[in-house]
């Protein structure tokens, strides 16, 4: 695949939970989309009506821009197979 | 103790502006603090809330904001403004925010812990931009079809109502009803300082809507089940039941229409702002008589409001012509204002409540209901009564000299017919037809008029084309026939 990850990462302020939820993300696409992400960081403290467009309400909150569809995990990205599962990378397993 | 005083303050309201919620929660909502709405689907409780927000940013200077879980903004703008609600002017004046936020189970991955700050941070962003006093939360319960993790979500919601309540914005939440608790999420454990049911009922094929504030701590309210209608023109609650017997009586005296009936009863006329019941079997006269009311009162500039429950208004003022009385030019001046409605096509209080939102669009000084039987069979006999009691009352109260026309069966005995109601009437005037030499006779006489001596005499009389003329007194051989029975 050679499609370009769009990334956001919703987040309101540097708490805990965010910072985990950004390191995660890091780590997660460093290893399974080198090379092909881009990761934007939206702090809603600063800027609350950015909220509005992705109808953000959880945080954090990643969406995946690109490629579409837009695809919305929410949490602290923890458990990276649900992750990779959210984000397409891994086929979604019957259960 | 100086205390208690204290305690027994009341609690400051945020007034609704709904015509009749406000006096049942005696002022409106608690100020600063979230009430819950609760009902089944297509109860109102979305209306109610918009209704709180319209009036709030319209009428007392308080922008709201209104989070809808439900449907998208443009959706919302075309349903409410059917009954008049112009949220984009709204809008576009900053008084009013509508943010959607729209929840998608299957759209969403879980993973790991969270929060619903997003939700806080929009809302607070909403509030501050217009400096929104009240808010309104459509409906928070559809979170839970949304979100997997019920403990966070609860947690979450709690900690919203906490916060809104530190925000000091005066909140309404709606809710669903539910099977074993007030709402299904059981809201109501988090919301205690005020709630409302509202509940929407078919019974025979008529439909009632009704409001009870279930709760409202620090407050007294009224606590039983008010009828309320959705109309054009938005809620409208009606609290029925403040029914003292306190209203003036007036010594103004009223013609009835005709120089000679007033003659009957004490050479006056009725009392104004009294009540009058005509009653008689088919084809008698009443319908005329009444017209005849109508018509001098008109001709004195008076305004006057005609219910009709078995013609339409077309109908009644073309028969009314051939009778010599002209009521179109009233019309036209503006004067008289028919309410023309099938009686089985809604519930007494529904009737009830149409009543009083014409009467007080018109503010007519007389008020005819022709004929009051057909009302009553929309409903049981004890229904009939409250609700009579309760328009007989309302009409005083604003000063009305109020004329029912009741038809009465031929089977039953005239004067017992009614007995329910007769006692609410001030003056009873009877019509009554008699067969004699194969010619049908009319009559009339006044069985009752309180507060003036009032004739005895049964005074045959007749319909022309100048309407009905009281004729001398007859043979006493025949007046005495009809008093005996009338067949």
């Amino acid at each position: 695949m050679s499609d370009n990850y769009a990334l956001k990462l919703y987040v309101a302020g540097q708490t805990p939970k965010a910072v985990r939820a950004f390191s995660n993300l890091r780590k997660i696409c460093e290893e399974h989309l080198e090379g092909r992400y881009t990761i934007e960081v939206i702090d809603l403290v600063e800027n609350p009506q950015l909220g509005r467009g992705d109808q953000i309400l959880a945080l954090p909150t990643l969406v995946r821009k690109l490629p579409t569809p837009i695809k919305k995990i929410i949490g602290d990205l923890s458990n990276t197979e649900r992750v990779l599962v959210g984000l397409d990378l891994r086929p979604r397993r019957a259960s | 103790m100086a205390s208690q005083k204290f305690a027994r303050a009341e609690l400051r309201k945020s007034p609704t502006g709904i015509p009749g919620l406000d006096d049942i929660t005696n002022g409106g909502l608690p100020l600063g603090r979230p009430t819950l709405v609760s009902g089944g689907p297509g109860s109102g409780k979305t209306l109610l809330g918009i209704s709180f927000l319209v009036n709030g940013a319209e009428q007392y200077a308080e922008p709201g904001v209104l989070l809808t879980f439900e449907e998208n903004a443009a959706e919302l703008a075309q349903d409410v403004r059917s009954l008049g609600y112009d949220l984009e002017s709204l809008i576009a004046q900053k008084k009013l925010i509508v943010d959607y936020i729209h929840v998608d189970r299957s759209e969403i991955e879980e993973t790991g812990e969270y929060d619903l700050e997003g939700l806080f941070v929009r809302l607070d962003h909403a509030i501050t931009q217009i400096g929104a006093k009240r808010v309104m939360l459509d409906t928070i319960e559809t979170l839970f079809g949304g979100l997997q993790d019920t403990g966070i979500l609860r947690a979450e919601l709690r900690r919203l109502f906490r916060w809104m309540r530190d925000r000091e914005v005066t909140s309404l939440v709606t809710a669903e009803r539910g099977e074993q608790m007030f709402t299904r999420q059981g809201l109501e454990e988090y919301i205690t300082d005020a709630v409302i049911a509202l509940d929407h009922r078919v019974q025979d094929q008529i439909s009632t809507r009704r409001i009870r504030i279930v709760k409202y701590r620090g407050s007294t309210h009224g606590t039983n089940e008010y009828p309320f209608l959705i109309s054009k023109d938005g809620i409208n609650v009606l609290p029925v039941t403040s029914l003292l017997l306190e209203h003036d009586a007036p010594q103004e005296r009223i013609s009835s229409g005709l120089p000679d009936l007033d003659a009957m009863l004490g050479g006056k006329g009725y009392y104004r702002a009294s009540t009058v019941l005509l009653s008689g079997t088919a084809g008698t006269g009443k319908t005329t008589l009444a017209a005849h009311f109508v018509n001098a009162a008109c001709a004195r500039g008076e305004r006057c409001l005609y219910f009709l429950f078995e013609e339409s208004p077309q109908q009644f003022m073309r028969n009314m012509r051939s009778a010599g009385i002209d009521l179109a030019r009233w019309v036209d001046q503006g004067l008289l204002k028919f309410h023309a409605d099938r009686p089985n096509r809604h519930g007494l209080e529904t009737h009830l409540l149409e009543m009083h939102r014409s009467v007080e669009e018109h503010n007519p000084g007389i008020v005819v209901i022709d004929p009051i039987t057909n009302l009553m069979a929309a409903g049981t006999q004890p229904d009939v009564r409250a609700m009579l009691t309760r328009v007989i009352d309302y009409l005083k109260t604003r000063g009305v000299t109020a004329l029912f026309t009741s038809l009465t069966t031929p089977a039953h005995d005239l004067e017992a017919t009614e007995a329910m109601i007769s006692s609410l009437m001030d003056s009873w005037v009877l019509v009554a037809i008699t067969e004699e030499e194969r010619r049908r006779n009319r009559w009339l006489y006044v069985l009752k008029s309180r507060g003036m001596p009032h004739s005895n005499d049964v005074r045959p009389f007749v319909i022309g084309d100048r309407g009905i003329q009281l004729l001398p007194m007859g043979k006493p051989s025949r007046t005495q026939k009809t008093r005996r029975k009338s067949r």
